[in-house]
């Protein structure tokens, strides 16, 4: 798409006009909007229901992330980075932690890997609960939104027990997870360990959303309506979206077996047995039971993980002020919504000299223009919410 | 006691001015009666509580509230909107549902008006409210409401002919189209009509569910996609006069269905004396029956796409209605 | 996934899971309804809940050090160094300092922790209190008083496993 002319004008349309151009009516599906997940604006150019060139505006949620990175410290950077994604807030914040640690050159202890992995799981489930609650909402049905968004209260209580934050964790530190509540001479030996409650609970937990995941197959999966409006609709083939950069789920449903759990080793996922989940023909329904079946696994890595945990110590020594030497690198991550990376230039100083953040769904929403060509308008809304992006996410 | 009621009502101005006075306040009664059973019976359906704190732990005056709520807020008018239009549209909407109450029997002589060609009545009235519809979205000055219209204006067409042609069988069969006569007609036979006539009442079901717009044949309103489609720029007064008019639709189109279908006022074996007494609760009764599948419905599917929309109504429905309406006549010859 | 091959199953499937939802709720609530009626009844949050951050006067040196590594920069200190007479006559005149001002902006704080975690004389504590809006801005910016007030809310730490 240039930037030319006939683009800006387009860009600039903001008022809505009554004359009945139907041959070309251009749409304004705008930032405020119930299902847009954000503030994105998505300008259609429809014919009657026929939309046939559809351009995302994107930036209404730009943050600065990567210029707020320049001009702070490693443990403050930690306390803003699970803001990104802020539905899987913990899958956020590991990313960037093994990328200093690589830089420094740190052995994390196995315990609090351990920790790491149950935590981001957990996160996982919560952000697929999030996409099974409002993908139904917006095709019309109400009624799952109550059932996944039930049980993801019990993982946010899980998170909240052990971290002191439902949504933004923020106990990630170089070198491992937090050890202690405080510096000073009692608060040093308060240490942040997993609490006693907490794996009971967990097991419990797992159960109700295993148990929830079985409720909303029944209530969504076979469904007439809801085949009828996900079947055959927005289908990616596996060349375009690897094209695109699509990752996560979406890729997976459209048939290509790549989970960077399997691949990347920032966590002990090797330790653990699951499977990667695929689809079949790439179209949203492919892409909703590929999230639900991802549920699943994740359940399964987080009870095999509680069984059999390691003792240990949560922090590998270091230094009081951290510094991390002169380098850059590149770590990325399978978060939830597809895969995540932070490449970081350091130049020895107390905060990095540059962050540049690959956001899983900047690259999803690209091939919106690709994917609504020659669709109807609610076939915009069903494709737009499968991809299950976040502006967040998005913009940074 | 019932020579001074017909003493009153013999005087034409004082029993026209009763009846008018009973529908016009049956209609917000109802509506909000239904409105309440709706906001608790979804809750329940969603594993939550529903209204509460308003009166009491019942929450029966949620809907006293809102309507409180919508009368004092202000009253929007788009700059662009074309201001005469923008006003008839509720009025009409909600005008053509109260005519609808005229015709119903509530017991043996208790129509409020019995015409002989009642059900033809019924179903030419529920089609007014798709102009009412159209002109809503027309004429709100924004691309939204237009789309949501022209959708409304589909679907609400495509739909009247399976609405219609479903209830030519019972027609056949009562010989009538004076609804009392029907209910009579299924009280001397002993069943309700609704034993040879459920393909007809299936699609008669599908039909009003599609003529009230609601989940999940609700793509003119679709609240994730279009932000309430041609309801967008209405607010306060009027907006109540459309959210009414729905909860009475409701009520006018179930009871329809259940004097044609379900025997109306009857019960196997009551005696015309109980029939006048109990009769409008039997109706009430049958009536919440249809209207807890109606809310059943739509909070449990999600809502079709046009195109499917539209090729349910012509594909599937017409075709099976004709169908019913040819065996039904054969039978009724033959047997 | 099941699609059997009669048409409406999975209509019905879903019908079955809505109805057996509404019983459950209307019947067996104990069991099923995980309501809780705010404000009429209150849950107790975890102990590591961060609600809101108390303060010790008594032990704050006024070093600083919170104020400098808050990310939003919410943590307004102002303090003077005063002398304190020695213990014994022969003893130095030791001078300490004392904390005049110690605010913290609600508004503007994001509830990291990074504060609580970098002090190191065991003044700030967390503490799961939440219920403190207020409907003017400037209320936000609880003062010292204020926030030892706090100290009283702060919970044991949990058992660990």
């Amino acid at each position: 798409m240039t930037l030319d002319q006939e683009s800006v004008r387009h860009l600039s349309e903001v008022s809505v006009s009554v004359e009945l151009e139907t041959p070309e009516m251009t749409l304004n599906i705008g930032p405020q909007h119930p299902s847009t997940h954000g503030v994105l604006r998505l300008m259609a150019r429809v014919d009657g229901e026929r939309t046939y060139d559809v351009r995302p505006v994107i930036g209404y949620m730009h943050r600065g992330y990567e210029k707020l990175a320049e001009v702070r410290t490693y443990p403050q950077i930690t306390t803003i980075v699970n803001r990104i994604d802020w539905v899987s807030g913990y899958a956020n914040e590991v990313p960037f932690m093994t990328a200093a640690e690589k830089l420094m050159e740190i052995e994390v202890p196995e315990r609090a890997l351990w920790i790491r992995t149950i935590l981001t799981e957990m996160a996982r489930i919560s952000s697929h609960l999030v996409f099974m609650a409002s993908y139904p909402l917006e095709l019309g049905a109400a009624t799952p939104l109550f059932f996944a968004l039930r049980e993801r209260e019990r993982v946010l209580d899980l998170l909240e027990s052990v971290t002191g934050g439902r949504f933004h964790p923020n106990f990630n530190r170089i070198g491992g997870v937090k050890p202690a509540y405080g510096s000073g001479s009692s608060t040093r030996k308060m240490i942040q360990d997993l609490p006693a409650s907490f794996f009971a609970e967990t097991k419990l937990a797992m159960e109700n959303v295993l148990e929830a995941c079985e409720q909303l197959e029944d209530l969504v999966a076979g469904n007439e309506i809801i085949l009828a409006r996900t079947r055959g609709v927005g289908v990616l083939p596996p060349e375009v979206a690897a094209a695109y950069g699509v990752t996560g789920p979406n890729l997976r449903a459209s048939g290509v077996a790549f989970d960077l759990r399997k691949v990347e080793d920032y966590l002990p996922y090797d330790q653990f047995d699951f499977d990667v989940v695929t689809g079949e023909n790439g179209d949203c329904w492919d892409r909703w039971y590929v999230r639900l079946q991802e549920i699943r696994q994740s359940a399964r890595i987080v009870s095999q993980a509680v069984d059999s945990i390691p003792s240990g110590p949560l922090q590998a020594k270091v230094p009081k002020v951290i510094k991390v030497p002169r380098g850059e690198t590149y770590v990325r991550a399978e978060n939830p919504k597809g895969e995540m990376g932070y490449y970081l230039v350091s130049d020895g100083g107390q905060g990095p000299y540059r962050l540049k953040i690959r956001s899983a769904s900047f690259s999803n929403i690209s091939i919106l223009p690709w994917a609504l060509e020659g669709v109807l308008i609610p076939d915009i809304i069903a494709i737009m919410g499968s991809l299950d992006f976040v502006l967040g996410d998005v913009d940074r | 006691m019932t020579d001074i009621f017909a003493g009153v009502m013999s005087n034409f101005w004082v029993g026209l001015g009763i009846k008018l006075g009973i529908v016009a306040g049956l209609i917000p009664v109802v509506g909000m009666i239904i409105g309440f059973a709706e906001m608790k019976l979804s809750a329940k359906m969603q594993n939550r509580v529903g209204p509460y704190y308003a009166g009491g732990r019942w929450g029966w005056a949620q809907l006293i509230a809102d309507g409180i709520k919508f009368f004092q807020k202000e009253d929007i008018i788009p700059a662009n909107a074309d201001r005469q239009i923008f006003k008839i549209a509720p009025a009409l909407v909600l005008a053509s549902t109260v005519a609808l109450v005229v015709v119903i029997p509530f017991g043996p002589g208790l129509a409020f008006r019995n015409l002989e060609l009642g059900l033809f009545f019924a179903l030419a009235i529920s089609s007014l409210s798709t102009i009412g519809v159209l002109i809503a979205g027309w004429s709100s000055a924004n691309k939204y409401s237009l789309i949501g219209g022209l959708r409304a204006a589909g679907q609400l067409i495509a739909y009247e002919l399976p609405l219609v042609l479903s209830v030519v069988g019972v027609v056949v069969l009562a010989g009538t189209m004076n609804l009392t006569t029907i209910v009579e007609a299924q009280i001397a036979a002993g069943y309700p009509y609704l034993v040879l006539q459920f393909v007809g009442f299936g699609i008669f079901m599908i039909a009003a569910l599609a003529e009230l717009s609601r989940i999940p044949f609700d793509m003119p309103i679709a609240e994730s996609e279009l932000v309430m489609g041609y309801l967008t720029e209405y607010t306060g007064f009027r907006f109540l006069f459309f959210f009414l008019a729905e909860f009475a639709n409701m009520f006018t189109m179930s009871a329809i269905a259940a004097t044609l279908f379900l025997g109306g006022y009857w019960l196997p074996g009551m005696t015309e004396e109980q029939m006048i007494v109990a009769g409008p609760l039997i109706l009430a009764a049958k009536v919440f029956l249809l209207i807890f599948v109606m809310i059943w419905f739509r909070w449990t599917f999600p809502r079709f796409r046009e195109d499917q929309l539209q090729r349910i109504a012509w594909k599937v429905l017409v075709p099976l209605a004709l169908a019913n309406i040819a065996v039904t006549a054969i039978l009724k010859v033959v047997i | 996934m099941t699609s059997r091959s009669i048409p409406g199953y999975g209509l019905a499937k879903g019908m079955w899971v809505t109805l057996s939802t509404m019983f459950k709720t209307i019947f067996l609530p104990k069991k099923h309804l995980r309501t809780v009626m705010y404000p009429q009844v209150k849950e107790t949050p975890v102990p590591r809940a961060r609600g809101v951050i108390a303060l010790d006067q008594e032990a704050c040196t006024v070093c600083m050090l919170c104020a400098r590594q808050c990310p939003d920069w919410c943590i307004y200190i102002e303090g003077h160094k005063e002398e304190v007479p020695p213990d014994k006559p022969e003893g130095r005149i030791k001078v300490r300092s004392k904390l005049d001002r110690f605010d913290i902006d609600y508004a503007l704080c994001m509830y990291c922790g990074i504060c609580v975690e970098v002090c190191p004389f065991d003044a700030l504590f967390w503490s799961p209190e939440y219920e403190y809006s207020e409907y003017q801005m400037g209320d936000m910016m609880h003062d010292m008083d204020r926030l030892q007030d706090w100290l009283k809310t702060v919970p044991e730490p949990p058992e660990l496993a």
